[in-house]
């Protein structure tokens, strides 16, 4: 189970620009570095992580094995409506972690 | 007469005090946290816990210290209850005299005795990643309090051995840790500033492991640095230079967890 936190306003105008930030624990093991052993560790790496605001995509990132360790990932997007906001971090070896807040619009 | 001569005096005095408290007050500062040496960037992280990753092993710790382990299923909060109150000013006082070894221990090892001791299960690695995680969590209670280490008079022994060690040349480079912390603190050394040696945000979280690590796994890193064969985890004399390290450090601001380059 990865530890995450993340960062956002629970409350917002309509209208207004929020940020969000993001952390989770991840090794981002990059499957080139050699291990205690000598033999090349295998690559386990964050690879897609999206948001979405009441069902509707508004921010997404690609993540490659140059990505340092626990990625923070900050970003904004435009208060529109009361809801959740759905975080989810998707990669190697079926890894799958998902978050969810609730944002109060008024 | 007598009243002239008595201001007079008093005047003194109060200059003498100024004075002395205007040196003791420069000698506190010219300490400074590693924390001070760093760039704004690596601050501002630190500073901000949104951004700090070390709060990971915060909120791994906070949920081991609620885990039941062992036979008789207890967790640390089974005992010690909620640690924001219970760990507050805990990690400040480490490493302490233990009575069952007769020796100086540090905070992993204390958490590992009671895992052995009242948990009934197996302890952890030195730096794996549960301790450091639990030891963070710990430490994380005394954030913003001044450095304590306990006044034991069965330490003195070892705060003098840690103290030797510390001034003890090693390695093919023949350095020892006050040629580089205490004579040459402040300048560079591969790109980096070699800070002034105080341990005041263990477990730190070092952007160059891109993980959270202890005050042992840093003195092994700078003795491998000076091509000497670095102590073992957990080795007596790692203890020792950690004891007086936190003797060294004593007032300072432990700022758990902190974020070096």
């Amino acid at each position: 189970m990865a530890v995450t936190f993340i960062k956002a306003p629970a409350n917002a105008r309509r209208g207004e620009i929020i940020e969000i930030r993001t952390t989770i624990g991840h090794d981002m093991e990059t499957g080139f570095r050699p291990g205690d052993d000598g033999r090349t560790l295998p690559r386990n790496i964050i690879k897609l992580f999206t948001c979405h605001y009441n069902d509707v995509l508004v921010f997404s990132a690609e993540l490659f094995p140059a990505v340092a360790a626990n990625p923070y990932i900050a970003f904004h997007t435009r208060a529109t409506e009361s809801g959740t906001l759905l975080f989810t971090w998707e990669g190697d070896n079926n890894f799958r972690h998902s978050e969810k807040i609730n944002l109060q619009v008024t | 007469m007598i009243r002239r001569i008595y201001r007079y005096c008093q005047a003194i005095f109060t200059t003498a005090l100024c004075i002395y408290l205007g040196v003791a007050q420069a000698q506190s500062e010219s300490r400074r946290s590693g924390f001070d040496f760093m760039r704004s960037a690596t601050q501002a992280m630190q500073r901000d816990d949104s951004q700090n990753p070390g709060m990971l092993w915060v909120r791994q710790g906070e949920q081991l210290w609620n885990q039941s382990a062992g036979s008789q299923n207890k967790s640390c909060a089974s005992c010690h209850g909620t640690a924001n109150t219970s760990m507050k000013g805990i990690a400040i006082r480490y490493p302490v005299f233990d009575e069952r070894l007769k020796r100086p221990i540090n905070l992993a090892q204390k958490i590992n005795q009671c895992r052995e001791h009242y948990q009934h299960t197996t302890p952890w690695l030195l730096d794996s990643q549960s301790l450091l995680a639990l030891e963070t969590y710990i430490a994380f209670q005394a954030r913003g309090l001044p450095i304590a280490p306990t006044r034991d008079i069965r330490l003195q022994p070892h705060l003098d051995r840690g103290k030797e060690l510390y001034e003890q040349r090693l390695g093919q480079l023949n350095l020892s840790c006050a040629q580089c912390h205490d004579q040459n603190a402040g300048r560079q050394l591969g790109g980096n500033p070699i800070p002034q040696a105080h341990p005041t945000g263990y477990p730190i979280y070092r952007l160059e492991w891109q993980t959270v690590g202890s005050l042992q796994r840093r003195l092994r890193n700078c003795m491998t640095g000076v091509r000497a064969q670095p102590y073992a985890l957990g080795a007596q004399e790692l203890v020792e230079l950690e004891l007086y390290l936190a003797e060294r450090a004593r007032g300072m601001t432990l700022e758990t967890p902190a974020v070096r380059p």
